[in-house]
C-alpha cells in the first residue's frame, strides 16, 4: 500500500518474523542465518537468482522444512516446529512454483477445497447432506463464488483443472488460496511463465487481493519490473545468505545485488 | 465334430438352447464378481488416497469376519458383535496410520508395500491367537439376512436365486453408493480426492494426511467386514479365504488402480467371465478353471490395456 513512486511507509506490525534461519540438506545449505519481518498489509518481495533458496524459505514458513537453526514468530506467537496443515489452519496460504492443483477436479471444487478448514459440521451431518450441513455447504459455496467473480473465472468454473491452460491454472490457484481466507499468502513465482498481459492481469488480482481482502502477501518473483511494481519492500538472498533488504528502488541499486545478478568480474 | 467347433461354435449354441442355464450363470457370475469387486474397492480406496498398494485388504476381509464371528461365539449378542466389529476395524484404521504409516511417509512405494506384507501376517497371527484357527461358521441368521432360495420359471426353465446372494447385492450396492456420494459432495470427499491429486496442495489448505488415511483405511475395514460377512456365508470363515484376496489382483488390472467404477466392472468382468469360462468351455479341458481363468483375462489385459479400462493413462512429460 505504497503510494505510487512515494517512500515506504511503514504499513503496520510484523506479522511474521524470520530470525537467524538456517536449513540445510545433508551438506547443502540452503538458507544461512536468514531474517527479515513481514508487516500486515504489505506486498513483501522474495527475490534472488537461481538456487537461491527462495523457494526453501516459503517451506520454511509454511511448515513443509523445519529449518535446523533458527525460529518463526507468527502472530506474536514463536514456533520451532509447524505441520503445514497447522500453517493452514493459522491463516498462511500458498501456492506454488509448479502449480500443485487437484487436477481431477474442476476450478470450482478445487476452490471449495481451499474452504476446508473454514468447514466445521462433522462427517456424519455431511453424510446425510441435511440441515445445518447443507446450510454451510451453501453458504461456502457463496464464498466460493465471489473469489471466482474477483478472479474473472466463470466460465471455466466446471472444468477439470488439468484441462486449463497454464496461466489459468495459475488463477485458480490463487484462488483457492484466497479461499482460505489467510492472513498471509505466501506466491512462488505467481507469473512465472506468462506472457506480458497474463503478467499483467495477475498483477492486478494480486494488487487487489492485498486491497479488498487485506491479505498480507510475501512473493517470490523473478521479474524484476513486476516485483518494482508490485512490492513495498524486497529481501534479496543469494546463495542462501540475506545480502539487501529495503524498499525497491533501494535494492535496486545496492551493488552487492547488482553483483549477484549480474556476477562479479574477478 | 472337430475341436474348432467345440471350443468357437458349439459353447454359444449351449447358450442358446437353454437360455435359463446361461442366465443361472451370469447371475452366478456377478455374484461372485461383485465380492471381487468389493474387495478391489477396498485397495482403490487406500490406494487413491495414499498411494499405498495395501497387499493386507484380502486379510482385512477375513479379519474382520473373524472378529465378528469370533466375539459372537464367545457370547457377544450378535449385532453388539457387529459394532464391536465396526470398531475394531476403527482401532485398526487407526493403529495402521501411527504405527505404519506415519513413521514411513515419504518412504519409497515398495517400502510401503511391504510393510502391508507385514501387517498381513500380523493380522492372521493376531486373528488366530485371539479367536483359534479352525474354521467358523459365519452367523447370518442372527444378522437377519435371510436365507434359502427362491426360484423363478422362465425361458423354459428354471432360475434358482439365493436370498443371501440378492441381499449382498442390495446391501453391496447401497454401501457403493453411500461411498459415491460422500467422495463427491462432502468436504471429506473432497479432501481425500485432493489427497489423491497433489499431497503437497492438499497440506497447504490444511487438509491433515493423518486424518484422511484414517478415514480411508477405516473405510477399507467397512468394505471389507461387508465382505467378509458375505464371502463368509459362501463358505466358512477361516484364512484359506484369502486366496479369494488375491482375485482382486486381476480385478484391479482390469479396472485401473484408481478407478472405483473400475473396480465394481472390473470385478463383474472377472466373475461373469470365469464362470461363463468354467461352465461352457471348462469341460473340454476338464475343468477347475476358476483357479486360474482371471488371470488369464488380467494378462491379456496387460498386453492391450496396461492401465486398465479406467485407470489413468500415465503421460509423461518430456
Amino acid at each position: 500500500m505504497r503510494a505510487p513512486g512515494g517512500p515506504e511507509v511503514a504499513v503496520g506490525d510484523v506479522l511474521l518474523a524470520v530470525e537467524n534461519v538456517s536449513l540445510s540438506f545433508g551438506g547443502v545449505k540452503a538458507v544461512s542465518d536468514v531474517s527479515f519481518d513481514i508487516r500486515k498489509g504489505e506486498i513483501r518481495a522474495i527475490i534472488g537468482p537461481n538456487g537461491a533458496g527462495k523457494t526453501s524459505m516459503l517451506n520454511v514458513i509454511n511448515g513443509f522444512y523445519h529449518p535446523q537453526q533458527g525460529r518463526i514468530t507468527f502472530k506474536g506467537e514463536a514456533r520451532a516446529r509447524m505441520r503445514p496443515h497447522e500453517a493452514a489452519s493459522g491463516g498462511i496460504a500458498r501456492t506454488f512454483q509448479n502449480v500443485a492443483l487437484f487436477r481431477g477436479m474442476t476450478a470450482l471444487d478445487n476452490i471449495m477445497a481451499g474452504r476446508t478448514l473454514k468447514m466445521h459440521r462433522n462427517f456424519f451431518w455431511q453424510m446425510l447432506r441435511y440441515g445445518p450441513a447443507m446450510r454451510e455447504e451453501v453458504e461456502h459455496r457463496r464464498r466460493a463464488e465471489e473469489i471466482i467473480d474477483f478472479l474473472k473465472i466463470q466460465e471455466i468454473r466446471r472444468v477439470p483443472v488439468g484441462r486449463l491452460p497454464y496461466g489459468l491454472q495459475k488463477r485458480v490457484e490463487l484462488g483457492r488460496a484466497l479461499a482460505m481466507e489467510p492472513e498471509l499468502l505466501l506466491l512462488d513465482e505467481p507469473m512465472a511463465g506468462m506472457n506480458l498481459e497474463e503478467k499483467e492481469d495477475m498483477s492486478r488480482f494480486v494488487l487487489d487481493a492485498n486491497d479488498y481482502y487485506g491479505t498480507t502477501i510475501a512473493l517470490i518473483e523473478h521479474d524484476m519490473g513486476v516485483v518494482m511494481d508490485l512490492s513495498d519492500r524486497v529481501v534479496v538472498l543469494d546463495h542462501g545468505i540475506k545480502i539487501a533488504d529495503g524498499a525497491p528502488a533501494e535494492v535496486k541499486s545496492n551493488q552487492a545485488v547488482i553483483d549477484a545478478y549480474l556476477g562479479v568480474a574477478h | 465334430m472337430g475341436p474348432l467347433y467345440q471350443i468357437f461354435i458349439d459353447p454359444f449354441v449351449q447358450m442358446g438352447t437353454a437360455p435359463d442355464l446361461f442366465v443361472q450363470t451370469l447371475w452366478e457370475g456377478m455374484v461372485g464378481g461383485m465380492l471381487y469387486a468389493l474387495i478391489a474397492l477396498g485397495f482403490v480406496l487406500i490406494f487413491k488416497a495414499s498411494g499405498v498398494f495395501n497387499f493386507a485388504q484380502g486379510i482385512m476381509v477375513v479379519f474382520a469376519a473373524l472378529t465378528l464371528v469370533g466375539l459372537y461365539n464367545i457370547g457377544v449378542p450378535a449385532f453388539l458383535a457387529l459394532g464391536l466389529t465396526i470398531a475394531v476395524m476403527f482401532g485398526l484404521a487407526f493403529a495402521v496410520e501411527r504405527v505404519v504409516l506415519r513413521p514411513l511417509v515419504n518412504q519409497p512405494d515398495i517400502i510401503l508395500f511391504m510393510a502391508t506384507f507385514g501387517l498381513t501376517y500380523f493380522l492372521i497371527g493376531a486373528g488366530e491367537f485371539v479367536f483359534g484357527g479352525d474354521p467358523k461358521v459365519m452367523i447370518t441368521e442372527q444378522l437377519y439376512l435371510p436365507k434359502g432360495a427362491v426360484t423363478y420359471k422362465i425361458l423354459g426353465g428354471i432360475i434358482s436365486v439365493q436370498k443371501l446372494d440378492v441381499a449382498a447385492a442390495v446391501i453391496a450396492s447401497v454401501m457403493v453408493a453411500g461411498l459415491a456420494v460422500f467422495f463427491s459432495k462432502t468436504r471429506i470427499g473432497r479432501a481425500l480426492r485432493a489427497v489423491a491429486d497433489s499431497h503437497a496442495a492438499a497440506l497447504s489448505v490444511g487438509i491433515s494426511l493423518e486424518q484422511i488415511w484414517v478415514i480411508v483405511w477405516f473405510a477399507a475395514g467397512l468394505v471389507a467386514l461387508v465382505t467378509g460377512i458375505f464371502w463368509g456365508a459362501r463358505s466358512d470363515v477361516s484364512f484359506a479365504l484369502d486366496v479369494i484376496a488375491l482375485k482382486a489382483l486381476p480385478v484391479l488390472i482390469l479396472g485401473g488402480l484408481t478407478s472405483i467404477p473400475g473396480a465394481i466392472v472390473g470385478g463383474l468382468i472377472i466373475g461373469i467371465g470365469e464362470k461363463m469360462w468354467e461352465f461352457y468351455w471348462g469341460p473340454l479341458i476338464g475343468g477347475g478353471t476358476d483357479a486360474w481363468f482371471a488371470y488369464v483375462i488380467a494378462l491379456v489385459f496387460l498386453l492391450f490395456k496396461p492401465q486398465g479400462l479406467f485407470g489413468e493413462k500415465i503421460i509423461e512429460r518430456v
